[in-house]
């Protein structure tokens, strides 16, 4: 290694350093950490105690964690798809040629860096059944309003919808993704005599495939760890040891592993439930990238 | 003359206004239930436009809960975990960036990787172990990290840096100018607008943060607005005028920043985009 190399070497490590030092102490030894707490019964004060596969085998028989691994699942399995549908139509909007655009664009950009906690206090007032605007609405159109917070059937979808107000971030980034396309392809499709529908079909969309996959990748680890509106709209599930909603629909992965960790303080039990979530998360992302190399297209 | 400049494209504008027109609803109840009265607020069907407007509402909001305390808490967790982004995303997206050193690609790909860790994968332990350091109910936790680099922002900055023209190191390294004076006088000028998208996503990221300080802040008095909100249904009523008055002051200080610094959002989500 000549010296030009060797102080290059040095002067690199020690401006990543931090990184490096934090990502060792906040992230690997934490992660191995609960690898190790998974097998014991631990309050947080005091030694823990080795319990073999006990948490894990505990988990199976729980049917919090079955509810909350349902409720989890049933949200990120909707709140996906119409993520990115959502985001490709607001995208799409943003592209039109209109003078006074970039207005638009920052107004429908805007709620998705609004506070989250204080969105679902407003969602809480927008969708009331009866003193809701949202409400209001229904019954202008002649339907009865739906309990997006009291009836179990709706309180997941309506998390659904309140998780649409953060889709101008995203659609940014389709935006980006279809300002990429050569004109002239679609010059030359409009020749061919094809209409908008199709030039969305036949080249915007395959063209932004990746951005497709990066959506649904971020999309998948949000929806997976939702939490926040779920705490929010159910206050920390205060009313009664378990409750998290009607019914526990509400009941979300994450707000189990908080309940389980810092109000029944057992980290063991908790460090389980986080191992089989960070493993669950895993599996899906690679499931996803695989899927992806059947759709996603990378010639441009 | 109005036909050239609506011209065909009043549907595009129709449907952008209806979009606009969905996506301020909720914050438009939010405003309108927030200068309601009790009469108001229990009338139905519900009136659309408050009459009379309550701005007492706002006065009776801040003094429910401790207010200004939380407001000042909130402010010093916002700084500190700015400063932090701020200083350590530019010195390591320095060291990924404007250095060749042998490992650094590999590496660089890891610090990526990482972002895909979900963060509730290191919860529970991270909160036991600064419960050993005794940072339970201070800022430590919430600040301390925050010094040592998050990918995404080292992402943003590494990007932006690899677009500055290597001759300009070069020809500091000429001269004789150590790799710290290069940084702090040659590349930290040029990467200033970089260092700013950071700063504005951090600030907005510390602001809006709620989970973090739910589980390490314990006393009341230390308590941001984020946590402080939940205090308006303390007790089983909930005063719905006051939260949402409560809830327009914690939105409009990210709106106001938002349009003062429109720009380097905008940039921000698109240096980010470059990769997707």
């Amino acid at each position: 290694m000549t010296p030009a190399n060797r102080r290059n070497l040095k002067n690199g490590l020690l401006f990543v350093s931090p990184w490096i030092l934090g990502f060792a102490f906040f992230q690997i030894y934490p992660i191995l950490y609960s690898l190790r707490l998974s097998f014991t019964r631990y309050s947080g004060f005091g030694n823990a105690v080795d319990i073999g596969l006990g948490n894990f085998i505990r988990l199976f028989q729980d049917p919090l964690f079955w509810q909350a691994a349902y409720n989890t699942l049933y949200y990120t399995v909707l709140a996906v798809p119409v993520g990115v549908v959502v985001a490709i139509a607001l995208a799409l909007a943003m592209h039109q040629r209109v003078r006074e655009v970039s207005a638009y664009r920052a107004l429908l950009y805007l709620p998705s860096i609004l506070p989250l906690f204080a969105l679902s206090f407003v969602w809480v007032v927008f969708v009331n059944p009866r003193y809701g605007l949202l409400s209001e609405l229904f019954r202008l159109f002649g339907i009865d309003p739906p309990d997006f917070i009291g009836n179990p059937a709706f309180t997941k979808l309506g998390l659904v919808l309140l998780a649409q107000l953060g889709a101008g971030g995203p659609a940014l980034i389709f935006l980006a993704g279809i300002q990429a396309i050569p004109r002239d392809l679609f010059e030359s499709a409009e020749i061919d005599g094809a209409g908008a529908l199709r030039q969305f079909f036949g080249i915007t969309l395959p063209l932004i495939t990746p951005v497709i996959l990066y959506d649904i990748i971020l999309g998948l680890s949000y929806g997976l760890q939702v939490f926040t509106q779920a705490y929010v709209i159910t206050a920390g599930g205060e009313a009664g040891a378990s409750t998290a909603g009607p019914l526990n629909s509400l009941l979300f992965y994450v707000l189990y592993i908080y309940k389980t960790a810092f109000q029944y303080t057992e980290m063991g039990y908790a460090s389980a439930l986080v191992w089989v979530f960070f493993i669950i998360s895993l599996v899906m992302a690679l499931f996803v990238f695989r899927w992806a190399r059947r759709w996603v297209h990378y010639e441009a | 003359m109005l036909r050239k400049i609506l011209g065909l494209k009043v549907l595009p504008r129709i449907v952008l206004l209806l979009m606009c027109l969905v996506y301020f609803l909720p914050f438009y109840w939010m405003v309108a239930t927030s200068f309601k009265d009790n009469a108001q607020l229990s009338s139905f069907p519900p009136s659309i436009f408050p009459s009379p407007l309550v701005w007492r509402n706002y006065v009776d909001a801040v003094n429910y809960i401790p207010f200004l305390q939380f407001l000042v808490n909130s402010l010093v967790l916002t700084a500190g975990a700015t400063l932090g982004a701020m200083v350590s995303n530019s010195l390591i997206a320095y060291g990924f960036a404007r250095i060749a050193w042998k490992g650094r690609d590999a590496l660089f790909y890891v610090a990526i990787a990482t972002i895909f860790i979900p963060f509730p994968v290191t919860l529970v332990a991270l909160f036991d172990i600064f419960a050993r350091l005794h940072w339970i109910d201070t800022y430590l936790p919430l600040i301390v990290p925050t010094f040592f680099g998050q990918a995404f922002y080292m992402f943003l900055i590494r990007q932006f840096l690899m677009g500055v023209p290597k001759e300009l190191s070069d020809a500091a390294r000429m001269d004789g100018a150590n790799e710290l004076t290069i940084f702090s006088s040659v590349i930290l000028p040029l990467m200033k607008p970089a260092i700013a998208v950071v700063a504005i996503f951090a600030a907005v990221n510390a602001w809006n943060d709620f989970l973090t300080p739910l589980i390490y802040l314990q006393t009341e008095s230390r308590y941001p607005l984020s946590i402080g909100l939940q205090f308006y249904r303390a007790e089983h009523t909930v005063s719905f005028s006051l939260l949402m008055a409560a809830s327009t002051l914690v939105v409009l200080p990210v709106v106001a920043l938002f349009f003062f610094f429109q720009r380097f959002f905008i940039e921000g989500v698109s240096l980010g985009a470059v990769k997707g």
